[in-house]
């Protein structure tokens, strides 16, 4: 397929994914705040850090306020992560690959759009955020399941697949990051009741609570962290997002899992081995935050490398290089 | 809503006779509108009009922000198109086509038709749209137009003119096939009753003509659309028609050329492309050959076309027989390569050019239609009896500066289609631009796009204009009987 048309696709199903995941953070703050009395507005500053855009933030913003952090997070198109901006670039990218996703997709993010933009435009709209956030989630899923079984599984498909899984596991990755740096802060909190709700509270923002109720049962930091790091099976765990992804890459360039051709290959097959062989104790033997930056940085490796060699211009003299096939 | 309030007024109405009642083919749609409870309608016309935003069936205009989108007003109230009349317009575009074609081949080699003083010589090499780089060259099986939108008008006089040939890259057809669409979900019942013909196979009919221009060694022919980009005009369109008829939508800098064979980036590296259906004007095609500016085109493009490795549709160099003025010679050039009569009449049109001709535009301006010879979607027109005293004396003036750039006509009383306004019918003017494909013969899709001016008494319905569209109705005789249900059947597989 056109590189371009490439890049599209896979922009187009990284931006909702990105766009659900913000709702996700929203969302959970909500219900967390109810559980707490007093001192609301802490709990929105992390929330900000979580997609990485604080600086922005703090310049045009200021204080961490309720109103303020949703407003940014949400219908804010100067912050080119707001929801309405990711649903903007998903629908934009979309519409430059129309003939390629199926019109049951363009129709479902054409939607989408509308509902987001029909949203920003009612005043009162904070009276049913609770919702908004709600149908967002469900417009994203509904999204990924028309996509699922209206689009032929070809290498369109798993170029969307690949962007989905990163931004997946990306964001989960950034908010474990953020809760866990928050809550252990705090030792006094530890083990105290408002800790569990605390640590559910993360768990429901990657819907992951019911899950992990039933592998784990009690919940506890740690179990929580080998959870959303290590599960093979949950499909918003780092690991499971980053196994999807290097399958779908591999599906693409047709090289054999186990070995590689390209970059990205190579950076993804090491991560994923990394976390098939990683144990909880490493992880918080290394800090958990540094264990995730590192993780972060190679996921964004992984995403640089897929330009190069998927979507970045070249000329056909600069293709005649032979490939060479590695084992690993 | 009822038509018992409707006035059919001083102009030729496609659903009712001057006396009122409804015309033969348009029967069994007024009774089934009239038998709609009351509200019915209108309930109908927003779910088209919900339908249209959520398709995301839109044009971008030009002038306002980028990227601002519009939906292409829709009225579902549609034209009807009897069998007998079809059959005539059919017979007409037909015959123009094959001339036209002539023309332009002929144009482009022993220029016989200049030779003979039919066509003046100078009309011809002062066109904008006359292309001296294509001269001698030779498209696939001697076709240069594969794709035309005729546009056609009804005069209050009940006949059918031909207005204006778009042999360049007429759009609008993806508003035909939509609309029928959305025309067959809100009334299932009366299309079941009804013999309307099919228009969905026509990027069935696109693909295989495209196919069919391909370089004769090539067995399986990769076909591609060129567009402009998403910012262009009809985006939407080229993405419609790449995605039905299932081929891939490039934009130049997806091209490139290599050893003489026109090759498209894919995330595998480089593949051959061999037919080129291209959205692009002659101009921004390839910098190499023609504007050196262009970044929309592909450097190099016209040098394989010449050799012949990759076909392209339409033709460069097509524009020529799009020209207004030469617009006015196509009767005799249907005279002069065929030896007939002209079938579908064009309107009396003024030549700037000639001396007689100017002189009467100039006194008569306040009456006439003038237009400039190389502009398209209303621009540069002048409507005499809608412009104000100033408007006449500036296009005076214009004229006179450059009178080859000008033709001008009676301004034509459009016919008109009931169409709902408010909570009631009026009368809206029309015309209708069917689309013809040019390959191993000559296809008519039956119907076309009915343009509609919907602001009252507007003669224009140019859609930047302030123009909508309508579902157009051409009913079968009983020769198409069994070919529209093999057609139909073919159809709703997609």
């Amino acid at each position: 397929m056109l590189s371009r048309v490439a890049e599209s696709v896979y922009w187009m199903s990284r931006y909702v994914e990105r766009a659900e995941n913000v709702a996700r953070f929203i969302d959970v703050n909500f219900q967390l705040m109810l559980d707490e009395a007093g001192g609301e507005d802490r709990q929105w500053q992390p929330l900000v850090n979580t997609t990485g855009d604080h600086e922005d933030f703090n310049k045009r913003y200021g204080t961490a306020t309720q109103e303020n952090v949703i407003k940014f997070l949400t219908f804010d198109t100067a912050n080119p992560n707001s929801i309405l901006s990711c649903l903007r670039q998903a629908r934009e990218n979309a519409r430059t690959v129309r003939e390629i996703i199926s019109s049951e997709m363009w129709l479902q993010i054409n939607k989408f759009f509308l509902t987001v933009t029909s949203a920003a435009d009612n005043s009162d709209w904070l009276d049913s955020a609770n919702e908004f956030f709600t149908e967002v989630k469900e417009a994203s899923h509904l999204f990924a399941g028309i996509t699922s079984a209206t689009m032929a599984h070809n290498e369109a498909w798993h170029f969307c697949r690949l962007g989905k899984m990163l931004e997946r596991a990306d964001k989960t990755s950034r908010m474990l990051d953020v809760k866990y740096y928050i809550l252990l802060r705090s030792a006094d909190d530890v083990g105290s009741p408002f800790d569990d709700i605390q640590w559910a509270a993360v768990l429901r923002s990657a819907s992951a609570f019911e899950m992990y109720r039933k592998r784990h049962g009690r919940i506890s930091p740690k179990g929580v962290v080998e959870f959303l790091i290590l599960d093979r099976e949950f499909p918003r765990a780092i690991q499971f997002c980053l196994v999807a992804a290097r399958d779908s890459l591999h599906a693409i360039s047709g090289t054999p899992l186990g070995t590689f051709r390209y970059q990205p290959e190579k950076l993804l097959g090491q991560l994923c081995s990394d976390l098939s062989f990683a144990s909880l104790e490493e992880i918080i033997a290394q800090g958990l935050h540094e264990y995730l930056d590192d993780l972060q940085t190679k996921v964004n490796a992984v995403g640089a490398g897929i330009f190069e060699t998927f979507f970045a211009f070249k000329t056909p003299q600069s293709q005649k290089k032979p490939a060479r096939v590695v084992a690993q | 809503m009822r038509f018992n309030q409707y006035e059919v007024g001083n102009f030729f109405d496609e659903m009712f006779s001057a006396e009122g009642s409804p015309r033969s083919a348009a029967q069994a749609l007024v009774r089934s509108i009239e038998s709609l409870p009351e509200g019915e309608l209108l309930t109908r016309q927003q779910a088209a009009e919900r339908a249209l935003l959520q398709m995301g069936i839109t044009f971008n205009v030009y002038g306002e922000q980028a990227g601002v989108e519009k939906i292409f007003p829709f009225d579902i109230l549609p034209r009807i198109v009897s069998a007998e009349e079809w059959n005539r317009i059919d017979a007409g575009l037909k015959q123009r086509i094959r001339a036209l074609n002539l023309f332009i081949d002929d144009i482009y080699h022993q220029q016989r038709i200049l030779k003979d003083g039919i066509v003046p010589k100078d009309i011809i090499f002062s066109a904008k749209s006359y292309r001296q780089q294509c001269v001698g060259w030779n498209p696939p099986s001697g076709i240069w137009c594969h794709i035309t939108g005729t546009d056609l008008v009804r005069h209050s006089d009940g006949q059918v003119y031909v207005l204006e040939d778009n042999l360049r890259c007429p759009s609008g057809v993806s508003y035909v096939l939509e609309n029928r669409q959305i025309m067959k979900t809100l009334f299932p019942r009366l299309f079941a009753a009804s013999r309307i013909r099919p228009v969905s196979n026509y990027p069935l009919k696109l693909r295989d003509m495209l196919e069919s221009i391909a370089p004769d060694h090539i067995q399986k022919p990769r076909v591609v659309l060129l567009t402009p980009g998403i910012y262009n005009s009809a985006y939407f369109e080229h993405s419609f028609l790449a995605q039905q008829m299932g081929i891939e939508l490039v934009e130049g800098r997806d091209l490139t050329v290599e050893d003489e064979q026109v090759v498209m980036r894919t995330t595998k590296g480089f593949e051959r492309v061999d037919v080129i259906y291209r959205r692009l004007d002659d101009d921004f095609m390839d910098p190499e050959c023609f504007r050196p500016d262009s970044a929309l085109g592909v450097p190099g493009l016209m040098q394989v076309y010449k050799a012949g490795n990759v076909a392209l549709a339409n033709a460069p160099g097509t524009g020529i027989a799009d020209d207004k003025v030469v617009y006015a010679y196509v009767p005799r050039m249907i005279k002069y390569y065929l030896g007939e009569e002209i079938l579908l009449p064009n309107v009396p049109t003024y030549i700037c050019a000639e001396e007689k001709d100017l002189t009467y535009v100039l006194e008569h301006l306040p009456e006439l239609v003038v237009k400039a010879a190389n502009e398209s979607g209303g621009y540069g027109m002048l409507v005499g009896p809608h412009s104000t005293k100033e408007q006449c004396c500036d296009f005076a003036e214009r004229i006179k500066a450059a009178p080859r750039n000008y033709i001008a006509q009676p301004t034509l009383a459009l016919s008109r289609v009931p169409t709902i306004s408010g909570d009631h019918f009026e009368g809206r003017h029309v015309d209708l631009r069917p689309y013809i494909l040019y390959g191993k013969d000559i296809f008519v899709l039956p119907g076309g796009l009915t343009r509609v001016a919907l602001k009252k008494g507007s003669l224009v319905v140019n859609s930047s204009q302030g123009g909508g569209s309508k579902d157009t109705w051409v009913l079968a005789d009983a020769s198409h009987g069994t070919q529209r249900q093999e057609q139909s059947t073919a159809a709703d597989t997609h």
